[in-house]
């Protein structure tokens, strides 16, 4: 590491170690760090939550939330010390030499004053210049960073521009004073595939012209690999390799670097099994095959061989009401899901593929009972679900299907215990005699996804975002049901449990023989799990086809676009991970 | 923008007329009228006479639009106790009442507002510390019981100021003022001071929390990161958006104002519509209860309005619609 | 006293902070702990612990809960046994000073009362009061919250309007409305009988809007969290949804306003009575207390509304206490 330190570089960070002092001790949060970046290079920052990342560029502008604090090391910016500063020095710094980008445009921006207000105000703040002088400004900038129309549009609040304009309107503002330094904080994870993309030229066409050097910290490979040119990556708050993009991506020397690049989905070919991230000091266990013929889960299925399709969607369309008027013609409606029509085949793993706004989890609810169709015909196993009148009815197919969903942290009733989660759909369903049975059912569930019987006295928030999406998967197989939706299940996980929770959905469906309905954004992962998908766009099916088909040879345009925007790194692979 | 304000007048009319339901039902099905108005020696025949005489066979619909319209032109009938109609005694006592809560309310804001965002940006000073012992102290005295401690201390024990009444007023027209008098403005301080108190405090600790929450919100941090100075983040940015919320919340608090003035008047003896109200209480006298009701329920809806449209000043979301997917 | 023990319980699952929880999400899973060890290490004890005008103001409030139960052992005298009181007694000074009975601490009332004793029976009737229309609050405020954010549509909206409307109107005004009410509707004999559920269903009315809004909100939020929807994907009806995911998880706020309430619940009562228009003169609160001493204020017998006073303070003042503290500690963003 040391010998990628410059003395005459933008910016030098060296042994530096960040510390939170809390109740029970001291949580270290950065340690023996040591960065560089040059003028008009992008530093990619990458690692999994809790590497320490955000803290980099917290304590590098200075904004460390307190308790934080810096207690070792030293920061320099062109050779100036940047670090330890008293409050008026360091805001002289603050965006007249260093800007920062958060990951929210949503509220990165003062709701209550107009966009010229907020751009005129910081660059009078550094620059001396004239209302008029500033204004002009100002708009030029709004224009560099790709704003239309940016004379009209200055004058306008930040609610009346979209997610990607906003965020543009962020960069502007970074670049108000002409920093030397940017320090972006996952700046596009919260936009659309097609806007991130957008936004990750503009700034590298920013950093290229203006000799800006930045720090682009984020926890996606795919962004890392399009955008940056040297790359630090971080486990547990240390650095643990540095190199170009080009070196870190083919050619990884750490261990955990390459098991971490190996671990991101791929997007060019399938494989039987997800490759695992095997760095991490306590890996999980991996849970045992399922055996069937002792596994309650494969006792007496009294179900009846099916045929045709088990679920089918005819037409089906689903409209909210987004502004509630006393007149009719008043008032504002949305229409998520649009004649939507497709089948599934028992025991096949169908995709639903599509930005947010597309209506895939809409979808989702519509065939599980949250939402009443607004239209159309929605049949599980040849009855129309949409024609059943009462719960009653509809509790037998209920439990036939069952879903997981997208977000660990609200999934799960955080003040329920695991055990009493896990049966609550046992004893509605009536699948046990009694509560003894309920119980050993519910221990071997926890045994088929890993996590063992001394997980169910405890509570949801003393798991960590893997563990509760296997305990969702619990819950969801206690119904023994044959369909099981999973709505995003790992675009909240880290990349390595990513690997280990899709390999156990996979193991579970080639057991059980589940129908699947998988429903993600993320194209790789489609492509590795899916027999065949859907692509959808505001509401309206767009095309389906096998999956290899919509992957080599596609048909609607703007599956061609989405393929076009995925990250085509050809990464290292460990070629004894792939089977 | 103008389909909101037709909205709330909307609004705003359907409030007065359910009060206006409720005190009618006080008015005519709460004891029986005739009892009240008569004396023990009127006849049989005389209590019947008056009974149609006064419209109270009539149906239920038509003696309730009777009374809206009464009410509205101000008529509220008479009072039994004191045997004159209700609208003179309230003419006579709004002034007291109107010139006691508005010089409270001017209290509690120009104090409070201040002291919480003062407490909110240095939250640790020991300035800060005190004020917040202060506010709760404050939030734990009853408003009778803050009256009578400064009534003892500074009526009794230092006899600086006049324990009871309003002191000499000054008629302009209709409307009696203290104001303009010394004994008048020096009779205000105490029961202005005691009305103010509670409401100042709740202000004050209203703006604190408000503007915390604000100071540790996204826009803060990059405006910080920019480097504008603290005065700025403070004042222009944090400050503004703070204002949003707890304007509707101190409007609602100063509209309880004019009821809390009842416990006010009644400590002090001041001359007012509260001291009324409570003696209408103990005398079951509804006309004064009913129209009390009404005139309370109109200050509300006039406050909430106001509120509206200052909501709609400050937040430009309500003003502009948002963009669609530009 | 139980509401600490609610309060500890209710966060068993303790606040962790967001860069420790961070570090642990790989680990493997912790050991198991009993309830009380688990209660002992969690933030909400740790910062009751650290703070000493907590300690006090709950020591306070126990003491005043203690007396107002066993107050027939503790108080010195009997103010409501007619036959033990002698006017010979009245108006006397306390102990301290001149011209005093040793019997009475405190000095008596115009009537011969123990001061001392009438304190501590009236502070259990102002705490009886405000307790029960907290309750009645809660559990009328609490339905209408859950019912009006689960629900939503038309019946949200007019359970909203009605809150709207209340809201006009201060406590204290439709707690001399409704009482007032009672005066006229009920013939005498009744109303006297009636008046303590009179005084707490006036002070309970209005005191449910706060308890609807703020679960009503709450219920918004938890409604569409996932693991609402994973329940009704199971095929659970409404009731028992509301009843086992969403009302254990809207409980928190419930308890900083319950506390925040009975502060103004007892303030209520205070007021009413001191106006005349709350519990009838022969079971004096305090609010009455200071009302009868309010008369003698200017003839220099201050002890007789100085003492009640100074009592009502400091039982406001403790409960406001644990209030704030409650808030601080239960909110994991102030840390």
């Amino acid at each position: 590491m040391k010998a990628d330190v410059e003395h005459n570089s933008l910016l030098t960070i060296e042994g530096m170690r960040v510390e939170f002092p809390s109740r029970r001790g001291h949580v270290v949060a950065v340690e023996r760090l040591d960065l560089s970046v040059e003028p008009g290079e992008i530093l990619g920052v990458v690692g999994e939550s809790g590497a320490g990342k955000s803290t980099i560029g917290n304590a590098v502008i200075g904004l460390l939330e307190p308790p934080g604090e810096m207690t070792e090391g030293t920061i320099l910016l062109k050779g100036d010390r940047i670090d330890h500063l008293d409050d008026a020095a360091q805001r002289k710094i603050r965006g007249a030499r260093i800007g920062m980008i958060f990951q929210d445009p949503l509220t990165s921006l003062d709701p209550l004053q107009t966009i010229e207000r907020q751009l005129v105000d910081t660059i009078q703040r550094h620059l001396n210049l004239a209302e008029s002088e500033a204004r002009a400004r100002a708009v030029d900038l709004l224009d560099q960073v790709g704003i239309p129309d940016p004379d009209v549009r200055i004058a306008q609040y930040p609610h009346q521009f979209s997610g990607g304009m906003r965020q543009r309107v962020v960069i502007a503002l970074a670049l108000c004073a002409d920093p030397e330094l940017i320090i972006a904080d996952e700046p596009t994870t919260a936009l659309d595939v097609s806007v991130q993309a957008q936004i990750l030229d503009l700034m590298k066409a920013l950093c290229r012209d203006r000799q800006v050097g930045m720090i682009l910290i984020t926890h996606d490979m795919g962004v890392i690999s399009e955008t940056a040119d040297r790359v630090a990556v971080m486990y547990r708050g240390r650095v643990v390799e540095t190199g170009t993009t080009q070196q870190i991506m083919s050619k990884p020397t750490h261990d955990y670097t390459r098991s971490l690049i190996s671990a991101v989905p791929r997007p060019d070919k399938r494989l039987k099994r997800f490759p695992l991230v095997t760095y991490i000091e306590d890996a999980e266990e991996r849970p045992e095959g399922l055996n069937l013929a002792t596994h309650w889960l494969g006792k007496v299925r009294e179900e009846h061989k099916l045929t045709g399709n088990l679920v089918e969607l005819k037409d089906a369309h689903m409209r909210f009401i987004t502004r509630h008027s006393l007149f009719p013609s008043r008032r504002l409606y949305l229409d998520a899901v649009k004649d939507v029509s497709f089948a599934i085949q028992p025991g096949e793993v169908f995709g639903l593929v599509g930005e947010s706004g597309s209506g895939k989890s809409t979808i989702a609810r519509m065939i599980t009972g949250i939402y009443k169709p607004s239209g159309g015909i929605i049949e599980f196993d040849g009855t129309d679900m949409t024609a059943l009148q009462s719960r009653a009815a509809a509790a037998p197919f209920r439990r036939q299907m069952q879903m997981i969903f997208q977000d660990p942290f609200s999934s799960l009733n955080p003040r329920m215990r695991v055990e009493d989660i896990i049966e609550e759909p046992i004893h509605f369903h009536k699948m046990a005699y009694d509560q003894s049975e309920a119980r050993q059912i519910m221990h071997d569930l926890l045994d088929v996804v890993g996590l063992g019987a001394q997980a169910a006295r405890k509570f949801p928030h003393e798991f960590s975002g893997g563990q509760r999406q296997r305990i969702s998967i619990a819950r969801a197989l206690a119904t023994r049901p044959r369909f099981l939706i999973c709505d995003e299940p790992t675009s909240a996980l880290d990349v390595s449990i990513q690997a280990q929770v899709l390999n156990l959905l996979k193991d579970l469906q080639s057991e059980l023989n589940l129908t699947m309905l998988f429903i993600s954004h993320d194209l790789p992962v489609i492509r590795q799990i899916c027999d065949r998908v859907g692509v959808m766009r505001n509401g309206q099916l767009l095309e389906v086809a096998p999956t290899e088909t919509l992957f080599t040879d596609p048909q609607h345009d703007y599956t061609k676009h989405l393929l076009k925007l995925m990250p085509k790194f050809r990464g290292f692979r460990m070629p004894e991970l792939e089977s | 923008m103008l389909t909101f304000i037709a909205k709330r007048l909307v609004q705003s009319i359907l409030v007065m007329l359910t009060v206006a339901l409720i005190a009618f039902s006080l008015f005519r099905y709460v004891g029986d009228p005739i009892n009240n108005m008569v004396g023990q020696d009127t006849t049989l025949e005389e209590r019947v006479e008056l009974k149609e005489r006064l419209g109270l066979n009539d149906s239920f619909f038509v003696q309730f639009g009777r009374f809206v319209a009464n009410a509205a032109q101000g008529n509220f009938g008479f009072s039994y106790q004191h045997r004159r109609p209700v609208s003179d005694l309230i003419a006579e006592r709004l002034p007291a009442t109107l010139e006691l809560s508005i010089v409270s309310a001017f209290l509690a804001m120009a104090i409070g507002i201040p002291m919480g965002v003062y407490t909110a940006i240095r939250r640790n000073s020991w300035l800060s510390h005190s004020f917040m012992t202060l506010s709760l102290i404050g939030i734990s005295l009853p408003t009778f019981l803050i009256g009578i401690l400064l009534i003892l201390l500074f009526g009794v024990v230092l006899r600086w100021l006049p324990t009871f009444g309003r002191g000499d007023v000054v008629q302009l027209g209709w409307w009696s003022t203290g104001l303009l008098t010394a004994s008048g403005l020096k009779s205000l301080i105490m029961p202005s001071i005691t009305l103010a108190l509670f409401q100042m405090t709740l202000i004050m600790r209203l703006v604190r929390s408000e503007m915390l929450e604000v100071l540790r919100t996204d826009f803060v941090k990059f405006a910080r990161a920019r480097g504008l100075a603290e005065r700025y983040v403070n004042f222009v940015v944090a400050l503004k958006n703070t204002m949003v919320p707890v304007i509707t919340i101190t409007g609602l608090q100063l509209g309880s104002i004019i009821a809390f003035a009842i416990i006010t008047e009644s400590v002090f003896q001041w001359p007012g519509m509260g001291l009324l109200f409570i003696q209408a209480v103990g005398n079951v006298d509804i006309p004064i209860m009913a129209a009390y009701l009404v005139l309370i329920a109109f200050f509300f809806v006039v406050i909430n309005l106001i509120v509206d449209m200052l909501y709609v000043v400050v937040d430009p979301r309500l003003r502009v619609d948002s963009a669609g997917g530009h | 006293m139980s509401l600490l023990t609610l309060a500890c319980a209710l966060t068993a699952p303790a606040v962790i902070e967001d860069v420790a929880q961070a570090m642990t999400d790989t680990t493997a899973q912790t050991t198991q702990k009993s309830w009380l060890a688990r209660a002992a290490d969690s933030d909400l004890w740790y910062s009751f612990v650290r703070s000493p005008v907590t300690i006090v103001s709950t020591i306070v409030t126990i003491l005043f809960f203690v007396s107002a139960i066993f107050a027939n052992w503790i108080a010195p005298h009997n103010p409501f046994d007619l036959a033990s009181i002698s006017i010979m007694d009245a108006s006397l000074p306390p102990a301290w000073m001149e011209g005093s009975d040793p019997r009475f601490w405190l000095g008596t009332d115009d009537q011969g009362r123990d001061i001392l004793s009438t304190i501590i029976f009236g502070a259990r009737i102002s705490l009886f009061v405000g307790f029960a229309s907290v309750i009645f609050s809660m559990i009328l405020g609490i339905s209408l919250g859950l019912i009006s954010g689960y629900v939503g549509g038309r019946l949200d909206a007019f359970i909203m309007r009605v809150a709207d409307i209340q809201l006009s109107f201060p406590a204290i005004l439709i707690a001399l409305l409704i009482d007032g009410v009672a005066r006229g509707v009920l013939p005498r004999e009744m109303h006297q009988d009636l008046v303590f559920y009179v005084l707490i269903f006036a002070i309970g009315i209005s005191g449910w809007v706060q308890y609807a809004r703020t679960v009503r909100g709450s219920t918004l939020v938890e409604k569409n969290k996932e693991y609402v929807q994973a329940a009704r994907v199971i095929g659970i009806g409404p009731l028992i949804i509301l009843w086992r995911h969403i009302l254990p998880n809207v409980m928190g706020p419930v308890l900083v306003i319950a506390t925040i309430h009975l502060a103004i619940a007892v303030i209520t009562e205070a007021t009413l009575s001191f106006l005349g228009v709350g519990v009838p003169p022969t079971t004096p609160s305090l609010g009455t207390l200071i009302r009868i001493g309010n008369d003698y204020l200017f003839s220099g017998e201050w002890w007789i509304t100085i003492f009640p006073g100074i009592a009502l303070v400091l039982l406001v003042l403790a409960i406001n206490l644990l209030g704030d503290w409650l808030r601080d500690a239960l909110n994991p963003k102030l840390r």
